[in-house]
């Protein structure tokens, strides 16, 4: 555990005012649209965030410690919660009795409604083969409580960061299953983004890689990656985001003084290594794909390759 | 409003921009370096129906484009490499963002090959080539591409390749459905031998229109978008939902529908951003029935969620 506990579990996300009993539990998922801001008293200035759980629950074990150690005041998770890894509900469990909110991504609101498929937007036959072999093992694990706990999940979740008005989602502020790459995402596209939501930062995933790009004007965005799987990088460690601020002032905008009241967005890309050999034992128990245990043990992307653009592909094995 | 006369006057539905993600550009015209038995706009080295674009109008088009929230570009023809001012082009264009670009790869040859290379690594985004290769040997590509046009486009593939690129080879589908697993195995063989080992190819629905309207058939008069098939549809399926074709003469609906006059939709790109596009053409019903082949990840990618 951490020797720094400002993050307690079930403390500090209390959910929301005005929940119904039925959801109002430690963990339990803020409704759509109820600004996080509510929840997180004192304005926090240091908050981690991260997506792309992919079912890999000795990843989520590592992240959350890893990111009480340093400091954060709140936990975030942007979404994904299940795909390539195993048991489900391992992850549900850790991510519920931490008291972490999660924003819905696509694969939760496949699960958490029945339907045929995962939402990935994958357009390869060899994507979907083992995207449909992930999806229908996780929802097939997934027990009917976990869904109901995914089915309330927020599509998006408003909060300040110090001074700076944050808005986090699954892939973009627009769809779901948006991908935003480093390579194919102009500077010009998220800056329209950040002001038709009205806030200083955008906070995603749903890529599977992490980046982040000052937007100019006082606007940034943050993909904050995957703890699920490698960044096919080469290297085992999985990573997430941690946003920091150097200044607790106002929100921007909130007391009419505009944008200009300071507060300069900190990212750090956080590395966490984990167990992988355990997980991997995990998933061949499960009989999940040899291609997926390759990637979590040698850090390539063996599967779900032809969404990358070539830049991103180039920079991997395969 | 007039989205509803005119889905009454003719049936054809009426689709509103709904953001203009990719913006295109009819670069080269109708000027092609080769002459495809199934090329859908006929583009030859002697259909000048269509010129090159300028740098300065690509400039303009660009400059446009960044208040209008564009998030990729791309360019096609005819053969973009046809047009002189190629190189400018595209770095303005990566200065902004993606650049895809459609080729031939005929006339990539390793000096042009290290160019693009160079580009590319000199910008944060990414470039990529699309190339069009309509057969794993060379009997079958070049009766449809002509004589020679194999062995120039899979250099020019081994060239982008050794310059780090990874190019999308697209093939239009002329064989039986079920036989493409097969020809899919056959391209991989054949682009391993020109080093490129882990290749993204997209297979491609037959346009029945142009040249391939002779060469196998036109569309049927049933063949069209209607009304009622638009009712319950995701139309972010559909190109023209989320992209605009300039050209050297004003802005069309997609890049299928350069020739198509009730696909024109404006002189200016915020113009043709604010006019719906009617799904007049039977070649609307091939972006119906496939989702936006001409994009690089297909179309829609599920669409709002």
């Amino acid at each position: 555990m951490s020797g720094l506990p400002l993050v307690t579990p079930g403390a500090g996300m209390t959910p929301a005012t005005g929940m119904s009993p039925a959801v109002a539990t430690p963990g339990a998922a803020l409704p759509l649209h109820e600004p996080l801001v509510e929840a997180l008293p004192g304005r926090p200035t240091r908050v981690a965030a991260f997506g792309g759980i992919y079912s890999n629950h000795r990843a989520l074990e590592a992240a959350i410690t890893h990111a009480r150690e340093r400091g954060a005041e709140a936990i975030l998770c942007l979404g994904d919660l299940g795909a390539f890894g195993p048991s489900p509900d391992r992850t549900i469990h850790l991510l519920r009795d931490a008291g972490i909110p999660v924003v819905r991504g696509n694969y939760d609101d496949s699960i958490a409604r029945g339907l045929d498929d995962c939402q990935c937007g994958y357009t390869d036959p060899r994507d979907n083969h083992y995207a449909r072999i992930s999806y229908e093992y996780t929802l097939a694990n997934t027990s009917p409580e976990s869904r109901r706990w995914m089915a309330a999940f927020p599509r998006e979740i408003r909060f300040n960061l110090g001074p700076l008005r944050v808005l986090a989602f699954h892939g973009s502020p627009r769809r779901m299953n948006e991908f935003l790459w480093e390579t194919t995402t102009p500077t010009h596209f998220l800056r329209g983004m950040a002001e038709t939501a009205g806030v200083d930062v955008l906070l995603g995933t749903h890529t599977g890689i992490h980046w982040s790009r000052d937007l100019g004007g006082g606007r940034w965005y943050v993909n904050a990656g995957a703890l699920g799987r490698p960044a096919n990088d080469g290297r085992r460690e999985v990573w997430y985001a941690m946003l920091s601020v150097d200044s607790p002032g106002p929100a921007n905008g909130a007391n009419g003084t505009g944008p200009e009241v300071g507060g300069r967005l900190q990212v750090e890309f956080m590395p966490v290594l984990y167990p992988v050999d355990l997980l991997a034992d995990e998933m061949r128990d499960e009989g999940l794909p040899h291609e997926f245990i390759e990637t979590i043990r040698t850090g390539w992307w063996t599967t779900c390759l032809e969404v990358l653009p070539g830049k991103e592909r180039a920079r991997g094995r395969w | 409003m007039a989205r509803v006369e005119l889905a009454v006057i003719d049936d054809a539905p009426a689709v509103a921009l709904q953001g203009l993600d990719e913006l295109w550009f009819q670069v080269a015209g109708t000027v092609c370096n080769l002459r495809c038995r199934h090329c859908f706009i006929s583009c030859a080295p002697d259909n000048h129906s269509h010129w090159f674009m300028t740098r300065e109008q690509v400039r303009e088009a660009l400059d446009e484009s960044v208040s209008l929230g564009v998030k990729e570009y791309y360019f096609t023809g005819g053969e973009p490499f046809m047009n002189r001012e190629m190189d400018g082009i595209l770095a303005d264009t990566l200065a902004l963002g993606p650049a895809t670009v459609l080729t031939n790869a005929t006339l990539i040859l390793p000096r042009r090959a290290r160019r693009l290379a160079a580009l590319a690594a000199g910008s944060p985004y990414t470039l990529e080539l699309r190339v069009s290769l309509d057969g794993i040997t060379r009997e079958m590509n070049d009766a449809i591409r002509g004589d020679g046009a194999f062995h120039r486009c899979v250099e020019g593939v081994r060239n982008l390749v050794a310059q780090g690129f990874l190019p999308i080879i697209t093939c239009m589908r002329s064989w039986p459905e079920p036989d493409t697993p097969r020809y899919l195995q056959g391209f991989r063989e054949l682009l391993a031998e020109v080093g490129y080992h882990r290749p993204r190819i997209k297979i491609l629905p037959p346009l029945l229109m142009g040249e391939e309207a002779r060469r196998t058939r036109g569309y049927e008069e049933t063949e069209r978008v209607t009304a009622r098939m638009m009712e319950g549809f995701d139309a972010s399926q559909l190109l023209c939902s989320r992209a605009r074709l300039v050209t050297a003469s004003g802005v069309q609906a997609c890049p299928i529908l350069l020739e198509a006059p009730s696909a024109r939709v404006g002189d200016t790109l915020s113009e043709a951003a604010r006019t719906p596009v009617r799904l007049k053409e039977s070649a609307c019903f091939t972006c119906y029935l496939s989702g936006a082949i001409c994009s690089n990840t297909g179309g829609g990618v599920g669409g709002e969620l």
